[in-house]
């Protein structure tokens, strides 16, 4: 009674308003919101310049760059790529396709540590595709940047898929018409209803990139300074019993995953508002 | 192709020249085939590298057992109770008009942001040995890190927004009509939810519990900090292919992963059957009104 009376904007007839939000206030409260509370306030235990010392540390610093460095290297990739993909399952027939739509999903769907030992057997110095590039993928940002891209790979792929479909051929009839070619009607006409679909699949690559850890860690060799990622740093400072020291550098992506997590709802708003919706 | 000065079709102008469509399905196959296919070949053939014995020798070892019971186990608690969870938010949400609706979304949504290993950071603080809980659940002789519990609460973290966010979009879409209509012709809460709302939502209902699914089993990173990695007992399966994969028993890890790539396909198949059978309810709910 009292959940429907403070919060509810109009009667409505149904019933189990008090029950459904009750039960979901509580379930989110206890699984997700006080235990992440717990991770800042134990920060907060910490003194100000212990803390900043913690998380500018020069191996903490370089684990930053690889993570935010290979993730953003990985999402464009993906945007690039993922336009290209999405672009020819929705309008292209060939052979195979829905086979091809159905696997777009796979990293989703395949555990990262499953993915991470494959790419690891792939990109090794006598693997199936190692052995025939010149330069060394695993052990070095290469390897980081290769697992990645794999987790990354659908996020724009399905964030585009319904707005390609969604797209009115007759303005594309009718720039065609009006003499554009197809590349000014792709460039001036589709790209622009297009753009705020490919941020948020960037974005959502790069935010899952940034959070990464079993499909990276067998690949990269997690050498310090170089191939150290930092979700994999926290796991190292838990296990030297430093918990104040991965909570701190915990705090800084939790803090880079928020802000992240409040753009890419822009961008969705962004997104139906350009759709019309 | 239309000979040059003839007037070009309206078909040939809303899509691109033949050879430039022939070279971006080949730069999209090339593409997919380097970074999914190839991996997911790799998977088995890798793990049937060493003759069939070896394969089927590694899956039957005792530890092997032990960690798929366990996967099991935590995947059997904890995607139903995310179920429960979001069958009530997607009722709260999708039916009532209330403050506070779009926080709650984002909350919702929240554990997709925060990192798989931060999420065990984050338990290891309230129920370690020097968090919150710790000498309290000491004392009382309970154990929650490093034992099923731990895994079981770090598994629903990870797993929680999957059901909702299926759910959510399509009930909003559907709207109450129906529902008010069985309200005023007399049916109490439950009728209404199994016989007019859960109709209307049980594929992507099961939709949203494959994913979960698919999810609970696969966690790595959350479950690796909470595990403790104890072999026989706090082990599940991508912590037991670390293992064997870090020993160099290359084979027998591949054998267990190929067991969690057949999960995903099979996951991935469940997938595109009821992803036509959303489209087609949705479909059946957009139709009348148009």
């Amino acid at each position: 009674m009292l959940l429907s009376r403070a919060l509810l904007k109009r009667h409505s007839v149904l019933p189990g308003f008090d029950l459904a939000l009750g039960f979901t206030l509580l379930y989110l409260s206890f699984i997700v919101l006080v235990p992440l509370s717990a991770a800042f306030l134990k920060t907060f235990t910490m003194t100000w310049p212990a803390f900043w010392d913690t998380v500018t540390a020069p191996r903490v610093l370089a684990s930053y760059r690889l993570t935010f460095g290979a993730s953003f290297a990985a999402a464009l990739v993906n945007a690039a790529f993922g336009l290209v993909v999405c672009w020819v399952l929705v309008r292209y027939d060939f052979p195979g396709r829905r086979v091809v739509d159905a696997l777009v999903d796979l990293p989703f769907a395949l555990p990262t540590a499953v993915a991470g030992i494959a790419l690891t057997a792939l990109y090794s110095g006598n693997g199936w595709i190692g052995r025939w590039l010149p330069f060394k993928v695993s052990f070095t940002p290469l390897g980081v940047w290769v697992a990645l891209t794999f987790i990354g790979l659908p996020f724009v792929v399905r964030t585009l898929q319904p707005v390609v479909e969604d797209l009115h051929q007759e303005v594309e009839e009718a720039a065609a018409i009006l003499g554009a070619t197809r590349w000014q009607t792709f460039r001036r006409v589709i790209l622009p209803v297009l753009t705020p679909a490919l941020l948020t699949g960037f974005a959502l690559a790069f935010a899952r990139a940034l959070g990464e850890y079993g499909s990276v860690i067998f690949i990269a060799g997690n050498l310090p300074m170089v191939s150290e990622i930092v979700p994999l740093l926290i796991i190292t400072k838990l296990e030297q019993f430093d918990v104040p020291g991965a909570t701190a550098i915990a705090v800084v992506m939790l803090v880079a995953a928020f802000v992240l997590l409040l753009a890419i709802n822009g961008l969705q708003a962004w997104t139906r508002a350009r759709q019309g919706r | 192709m239309s000979a040059p000065g003839a007037p070009r079709r309206l078909a040939d102008v809303t899509t691109e020249p033949a050879w430039l469509r022939r070279l971006l399905i080949a730069v999209a196959l090339a593409f997919l085939t380097l970074f999914l296919f190839v991996p997911l070949v790799a998977v088995f053939v890798e793990a049937l590298k060493k003759g069939v014995d070896v394969y089927l020798a590694a899956i039957v070892e005792p530890d092997a057992l032990a960690a798929i019971r366990l996967t099991l186990l935590a995947a059997a608690i904890s995607v139903p109770l995310n179920l429960a969870f979001g069958v009530a938010a997607a009722w709260s949400i999708a039916k009532f008009e209330f403050r506070g609706k779009n926080v709650l979304l984002t909350l919702i949504d929240l554990p997709f942001s925060v990192s798989p290993v931060i999420t065990g950071l984050v338990f290891v603080l309230v129920f370690g040995l020097q968090g919150w809980l710790g000498e309290w659940l000491r004392d009382h002789d309970l154990k929650i890190i490093f034992a099923l519990p731990g895994i079981v609460i770090a598994t629903i973290f990870i797993t929680l927004p999957f059901v909702a966010r299926e759910l959510i979009p399509l009930m909003q879409a559907q709207g109450i009509e129906q529902e008010e209509a069985a309200r005023v012709l007399g049916a109490g809460g439950w009728q209404i939810f199994r016989r007019v709302t859960l109709p209307n939502v049980q594929w992507a209902l099961l939709y949203g519990v494959i994913l979960c699914n698919a999810r609970a089993m696969g966690e790595f990173g959350a479950v690796s900090v909470v595990s403790g990695h104890i072999r026989g007992q706090t082990n599940t399966m991508p912590l037991h292919i670390e293992i064997l994969y870090n020993e160099y028993q290359f084979a027998a890890a591949f054998a267990v992963a190929s067991l969690l790539a057949g999960l995903a396909l099979v996951t991935l198949a469940l997938k595109y059957f009821v992803e036509r059978r959303v489209a087609a309810s949705a479909r059946a709910v957009a139709g009348p009104r148009l």
